[in-house]
Order: C-alpha cells, then structure tokens, then sequence
C-alpha cells in the first residue's frame, strides 16, 4: 500500500519536474547546441544566456520592475485587507454578505474585460508606464483573495481573546496591532505569499499597462524574437530567473501553504 | 455569535475604495461601450441593444464559448480527481513532507508565459524532450499544425501548472482529520475504499469546493498559456474565450462589440461561481 503511494507520488513529482529540468538544461546550453540536436543534458554547460540577464540593462530593468510592482502590490494588499478580513469575521454589519461576494466577483473577473478601460483610466490619471499602476490593477484580484484568505485564518482565533483585551482595557488600534496580528502571523505570510505569486505570474494587465520605462520581465520575455529567431538560450534563462523569487518566498512559508491553499478554512 | 455593528463599515472602507477605483470606474466604462457606436472621441451614437443582439449571433463567439466549457470540462475532469490521488498519496511525516510540498508548488510558481514557454520547447520534435520522444515512438504529432495534438497538449499543459494547486488543497483536507477516525476505521476492519469514501471524501468536501470553483474560473479565463503555447492555433482550435475578446478589443479595435461580449462573458463566470458560492457559504452557515 505505501509502496504503491510511493510510487505514484514519485510519477507525479518526476511528471512536474521534467518540463522545469528541460528549461533549466536548455537555460545552460548554447543556442548551436539547443538546435544542433537533442542532448539530454549540456555537452559544454555555459552560463552565457544568464550572462545576457544580467549585464543587458532591458533584461535587468525589467527584472526589478517586476520586482517592484509586486512588492507594492503586497504591501497595499495586505494594508487594505487586514482591517477589512478582521470586520468580515468578527462583525455583522449592513450589507456584508453582499459585499463580501461582490468582492470576490472581482476574482473572477477575466483580465481580458479591463484591459481597455485600465488602459484607459490609467492614462487619464496619468500613471501609464508606472509601476504603481501594474500594483493598483493587480489589486483587483489580489485585494479580495487576500480578505478571502485572512478571513478564514482570522475567524479561526477564538473571540474570547479580543474580549480579555478590551477588558485589559486595549484600545482597537493597540489590540489590533500588538495582540490580534502575531496571533495570525502564519496567515499573513501565506497571504503574502499568493498575493506575490498571482502577481508576479501574472502577463495581459502588466504588458497592457507598461510600454517603456516599468516593462516587466514577463512582458521582455515575449520580445526575445529577433531578425535571428528565437534566442532560445536567453528565453530559457529568463524562465528560470522568474521562477527563482517564487521559490525563495515558498520556503518561507512551507509549514503554513497548504492550509493557505484552502484559504485557511479547512 | 458574530456582532451586530455597522461601524465595521469603516475597517471595510479602504478595501471598499481601492477595489471601486479598480473594478467599478473599468466596468462603468464597459457598459458604457457596450451601448454605444463609436467612430472617435466625439464621434458616438446610442445603439441600444444591438451590439448584444449581434454578439449573441456571432458564430465565433459560439464556437469559442463551446470550445471554453469542453475545456474546462476537461480540465475539471482531470484534475480534480488526480488531485485527490496525489493529495492522498503524500508523505503523512517526515523529510518527504515539506520537499514534496515545495516540489508540488513549483509549476505554482512559475510565471504563465513562462508556463507556455516551457511546453513550447518541450513539445517540439527537434529540440523538445516529449515531442521528440513522441515522434520516435512513431507517432506523428506536432501541436503547431495538428489541431488535436495542439488541443492536448494545451489540456496537459493546464494539468501539469494546476493539478497541484487540487493536490494542496485536498492536502490541508486531508491533514485536518483526527487520527482517533482512522483508530476507530482500523478497529471496524474497514476496507481502504471505505475510508475514503466514508472518512476521507466528506471531510474533503469543503476544500473541494473550493478547488473546483477556483479551477474553474481560472480556466474559464485562461488567456497567456495557449497564447504563447500555439497562439489560438492551428487556426481557431485553441483559441478560448479570453483570446477572442483580446482580438476583438485590441487588434479589431471593436469596441462595442467587444464591450457587450465582456459583459456576456463576465455573467457567464458570476453565474456559473454564484451556484458553487452558495453551496460553500450554506454549508459554512449549517457548521
């Protein structure tokens, strides 16, 4: 029986891991070597593709812009959300079932449908080409899965603990900020987790409100094609240099993401 | 007991703020297209219903939308049991536990044209690990010309970036179950198929839930991956929902037509989300 979960464990795991193991041999290749014929790993290993990234100023702008707006995004995110996930489980108040729902249509929200009129409203307030502008327009679908997911990790603290504060005599802000937020510490973080994955996955919005000076690194990988072809190598590169923040900031939260997966309500 | 306090209303404001500025000013803008016939700035006639008459007609739109729901048909079909599979399958303790999890979340991680990229390269038959292996085995597939190699691949694509995400969340299910049921399933000799079905599957409900309504409406809008995979080709086979309206909106430059199919589309997602929604929150309201 454990035998037989092994083994389709190890399928599985070996089924995830061979698409990235390609790119990561690819990445290492030189591009006579990637079209010269299949190797199944590097005959001459180089580190000329992650050379391109790193000395070409458009590769790594583009890097830290994407940098940039997701850590923004982050931080309004979860600066937005926490008082909000904190009135959705402790209160009932007019109307919020509604808008706890019409929050969470913005979820579902297809980014193709805003392109134009973020385009559009972006330009007229003139923050087109910006980063904070990438960071606003991710909001739309981080803001409410980031409410969704505190919101379970918050409604799991017994009431009780807010009671004794207030008879300890803490004001709100002060129970809010010393007690209540260490309490839910693990559920901060996954939630800073996946507001920084979907944001930093994300290509239609940040290359729809980016041309020049805040272009993301998603939006400079599809302009790899030159009078040449495709430079494989340097692509392959890329894909693994955008793969590496997100697996730094995994680590950090490996004991706690999969009750963040379930959005902290199993 | 939650408590009755409409002061609440304050602590919601600021999420209240941003999310109108992000979402309710765009849509407004929608609508706003979607009522109208425009020439150029100054330039613009009220047309009423006729875009939305004339979208509901487009055969291209019926076609995309028919393609959109075999897909995330498909994609549902998949994934959610091989999800339950692999979340079963998990090291209970131990090394294995944090490594798989880590290892399960990477395709997680990787950005979506990244996503593309990768099986790009991987598929074809010359410099591509699959595509190459396939083509010696004697088959013939190539996913830029073949429409139904390009479908599959595009399925297996989606698997592979999003199994895990099912796998997770049955995971933290699954962790959530006291050992005394399984004490108490050993004591019944009851068989494997017994657990799952009576200890296991009921308690994996909720999670569930909340896989199939995120895998749903993130496939349901799936644009960047095939994008990048075939570019909606060959001809129209991979060509979904959000590919159509992205033509529509920024290379035909459509804006009424577009409008009205955004909203059509929007309704499609809220209504089909609206039904698991319920289902979710009754069986939180009933705990």
């Amino acid at each position: 029986m454990t035998l037989r979960k092994s083994l389709v464990m190890l399928l599985y795991l070996l089924f995830v891991l061979v698409p990235i193991y390609w790119l990561v041999n690819m990445s290492l290749k030189s591009n006579r070597e990637i079209l010269g014929g299949l190797t199944l790993w590097p005959t001459a290993p180089t580190l000329d593709n992650y050379r391109v990234i790193f000395t070409e100023p458009s590769w790594y702008t583009s890097y830290l812009n994407s940098l940039t707006y997701v850590s923004m995004n982050v931080v309004i995110s979860l600066l937005v959300a926490l008082p909000a996930a904190y009135a959705f489980s402790r209160f009932r108040f007019l109307g919020d079932k509604h808008m706890f729902f019409w929050l969470l249509t913005n979820r579902m929200a297809p980014p193709a449908v805003f392109l134009l009129p973020f385009f559009q409203l972006y330009s007229a307030v003139g923050l087109f080409d910006t980063p904070i502008a990438v960071a606003l327009a991710h909001c739309l679908f981080n803001v409410p899965l980031a409410v969704w997911i505190l919101e379970g990790f918050m409604s799991s603290v017994p009431k009780e603990i807010d009671e004794t504060a207030y008879i300890d005599g803490y004001t709100f802000p002060k129970f809010f900020v010393r007690i209540f937020l260490p309490m839910i510490r693990p559920g901060i973080g996954v939630t800073a987790f996946f507001c920084f994955m979907f944001s930093w996955v994300e290509l239609l919005l940040a290359r729809t409100l980016t041309s020049v000076d805040a272009k993301p690194i998603v939006a400079q990988m599809t302009r790899t094609v030159s009078a040449a072809g495709i430079d494989w190598g340097v692509l392959a590169a890329a894909g693994v240099v955008a793969l590496l923040p997100g697996v730094a900031v995994i680590y950090f939260v490996r004991n706690h993401v999969a009750k963040g997966f379930a959005l902290g309500r199993v | 007991m939650k408590i009755r306090d409409n002061r609440a209303w304050w602590l919601v404001l600021p999420v209240f703020v941003l999310v109108a500025f992000s979402a309710i000013i765009p849509m407004m803008t929608v609508v706003n297209y979607s009522v109208q016939d425009i020439f150029d700035p100054s330039t613009r006639y009220f047309v009423g219903t006729e875009w939305y008459r004339e979208i509901l007609a487009d055969p291209r739109l019926r076609d995309s939308l028919l393609r959109q729901f075999l897909y995330s048909a498909c994609v549902l079909a998949i994934e959610v049991p091989l999800g339950i599979v692999v979340a079963l399958s998990m090291p209970r303790r131990g090394l294995g536990v944090p490594v798989s999890l880590i290892l399960l979340a990477l395709p997680l991680l990787v950005p979506w044209n990244v996503v593309g990229t990768i099986w790009q390269i991987i598929g074809r038959e010359d410099i591509g690990l699959y595509g190459w292996l396939i083509n010696h085995a004697g088959i013939d597939y190539n996913y830029a010309s073949n429409p139904r190699d390009a479908w599959i691949t595009v399925l297996v694509m989606d698997v592979w970036h999003w199994t895990s995400l099912v796998a997770l969340l049955c995971y933290s299910g699954l962790r959530s179950i006291p050992d005394v049921y399984y004490q108490a399933a050993r004591i019944d000799r009851a068989s494997n198929w017994a657990v799952f079905r009576y200890i296991q599957l009921p308690k994996l409900k909720n999670v569930l839930l909340i896989a199939v309504m995120l895998r749903f409406m993130d496939s349901f809008m799936i644009y960047t991956e095939p994008f990048v995979l075939t570019g909606g080709g060959p001809g129209t086979a991979t060509t979904f929902l959000s590919q159509t309206l992205t033509q529509m909106a920024l290379g035909q430059f459509d804006l009424g037509r577009a409008a009205a199919f955004s909203l059509i589309y929007f309704l499609i997602i809220l209504l089909v989300t609206w039904v698991f929604y319920t289902a979710m929150t009754h069986r939180d309201d009933m705990r």
